[in-house]
């Protein structure tokens, strides 16, 4: 926030303010009441449902384990693997975020050079869409007889990643106001200036749309990577777990792995749509509390 | 007020632009702006208003005709000479309202210490001094284009060209804003050419009026409005005023009929 407070409040003897959409209405901070305890309450209560049905299920049907584990059962191995659990989930969480980075980057960067230059736009974007529209799946056994492990698997999560920013972000570019795009000429603002102050801010509200997908294709991409190097015998993230534990019917174990993939995948929306939130609370109408 | 003598600031001879498309917007426009005028372009929508200012602003090439600064004002192309108020406010939504207005001192690199001054001093005058912090979401309607108005007049043009600023206002605040334009202009000394569809708010302002016609745009009448300044409510409620008014609309009536309106 800033020092100005007072810039929130209505200005008297102005009707205008009540026309537009946008007017200074004080945005208010929406009380906690029924329906958002709902909305928090009414899924933990399925959970927990779907839960006590799963262990009872387990219990009185005597299912085994290698069948079918229970939840309990699944916490209790999770807790006891969690030492090897813990260094896979890093490993699969560095991969992701690496990968994640260079999307980012690849992405915007790509973006901003056809922005520059029609003829290098003309020229790459066909690939970056072909790129998009192979399955990962088919590419990644080949990526991993050409590249070291660690790197296809990083290949493979910033493909499967940097399409979303890529395309959100060419079209960012070009939403820019015309009027301030005139505004810029008028003042003789240079290419590097334009870009910098003009189409880059208009673009954020796409690029961070793209980064809210593109966080969570990265942990796809690196998982899928895992897999396919998991079946040619190396590896160690938690997707290789999933494999290997597998192999060896350690069904407990695959699915504390899986629970682990979840909640990294959850997260990294959740932090996402923040970073996305505290970017854009006070200008983007995406990002507005709305008046209700 | 009005110096007719004066070598004019810019000159449109037999100005014309017409687009790819074919459509003819202006034809043969001839505009001679004289340093400290308040010129208001009236006419129908369509009669070419908007492009002549665009062009008066280097945004946009005529495709006949020249133009001709005089060799006081500087570089032909704009710069700082220049300042523009479009119809809507126009405001980077993504920064408060000082980066705003400080926008044209940033783009020519000025020293961030004199910027701040004068960014400080062009709040100042359109009374916005409090809201600096705030992002333009947070004001109404005349907020925001007080905003513009500060940011237009933060390189202290010569020229201050505006496109029918007010015409997305309520009456109340367009009448607010009439007075501060006319009280910021005096205080300046600076040139103001304004392009507007209302008559009242044309006599209310401006020291000279063009009427203009479409198909193709071009000047069709002109009116001296010598009432004095400063101009307050009592001379909008003056039979004066209501003469001007009178004269204004004939004139626009006949500029209709000659672009071909029914």
């Amino acid at each position: 926030m800033s020092e100005d407070n007072s810039a929130h409040s209505r200005e008297s003897g102005n009707p205008a303010a009540r026309k537009k959409p946008g007017s200074p209405l004080p945005r208010g901070r929406a009380a906690i009441g029924p329906d958002r305890v709902l909305r928090f309450a009414l899924p933990v209560v399925v959970l927990l449902l779907v839960l006590a049905i799963w262990e009872s299920a387990v219990r009185i049907g005597n299912i085994p384990p290698y069948e079918l584990p229970s939840p309990f059962l699944i916490l209790q191995t999770l807790a006891a693997d969690r030492v090897l659990l813990t260094h896979s989930l890093l490993v699969t969480l560095l991969t992701t975020f690496e990968g994640f980075v260079l999307a980012t980057a690849g992405g915007v960067g790509l973006a901003v050079l056809f922005n520059q230059s029609r003829v290098v736009e003309y020229s790459l974007y066909p690939y970056a869409v072909i790129l998009q529209v192979t399955p990962i799946v088919a590419i990644a056994p080949l990526l991993l007889i050409y590249l070291p492990q660690h790197a296809a698997v990083l290949t493979c999560a910033w493909i499967v990643a940097f399409f979303p920013v890529l395309a959100n972000a060419t079209l960012g570019l070009h939403s820019v106001d015309r009027n301030l795009a005139d505004l810029f000429a008028l003042y003789g603002a240079s290419r590097g200036q334009a870009l910098w102050r003009l189409k880059l801010p208009s673009a954020l509200p796409y690029i961070l749309g793209g980064l809210r997908i593109a966080g969570g294709l990265s942990l796809i991409g690196a998982v899928v990577a895992e897999i396919a190097a998991g079946s040619a015998g190396a590896g160690s993230g938690l997707a290789y777990r999933i494999a290997e534990s597998g192999y060896r019917l350690n069904i407990p174990r695959m699915f504390a792995a899986l629970l682990l993939l979840s909640m990294t995948g959850i997260v990294i929306f959740y932090l996402l749509s923040l970073v996305n939130y505290l970017a854009l609370r006070r200008w983007h109408e995406s990002a507005l509390e709305r008046d209700r | 007020m009005t110096v007719h003598t004066a070598v004019p600031l810019v000159a449109l001879r037999g100005v014309g632009k017409t687009y790819p498309n074919g459509v003819r917007a202006l034809g043969g426009l001839d505009l001679e702006i004289r340093p400290g005028e308040f010129v208001a372009l009236l006419g129908p929508s369509g009669c070419g208003k908007s492009t002549a200012l665009r062009i008066i602003a280097g945004l946009s090439e005529p495709t006949e005709g020249s133009i001709a600064w005089s060799p006081t004002a500087g570089s032909a192309s704009g710069e700082s000479r220049i300042g523009f108020v479009f119809q809507e406010p126009t405001l980077m939504p993504w920064t408060t309202v000082f980066n705003n207005v400080a926008l044209p001192l940033k783009l020519k690199r000025a020293p961030a210490k004199d910027a701040a001054e004068r960014v400080e001093s062009a709040l100042d005058r359109v009374g916005l001094s409090a809201f600096r912090g705030a992002y333009p979401r947070e004001l109404s309607g005349g907020m925001r284009m007080r905003v513009s108005i500060a940011r237009a007049l933060v390189t202290e043009p010569q020229l201050l060209l505006m496109d029918e600023p007010f015409a997305a206002l309520d009456e109340i605040t367009r009448f607010k804003l009439n007075d501060d334009l006319l009280r910021m202009w005096q205080a300046m000394h600076t040139t103001i050419v304004f392009v507007t569809h209302s008559v009242f708010e044309s006599v209310y302002l401006s020291s000279r009026i063009v009427v203009m016609a479409a198909r193709p745009g071009r000047a069709f009448a002109e009116l001296a409005v010598d009432a004095p300044y400063p101009r307050d409510q009592n001379f909008r409620t003056s039979s004066e005023y209501a003469t001007f008014c009178r004269r204004t609309s004939e004139a626009l009536e006949q500029a209709m009929k000659a672009g071909g309106e029914p």
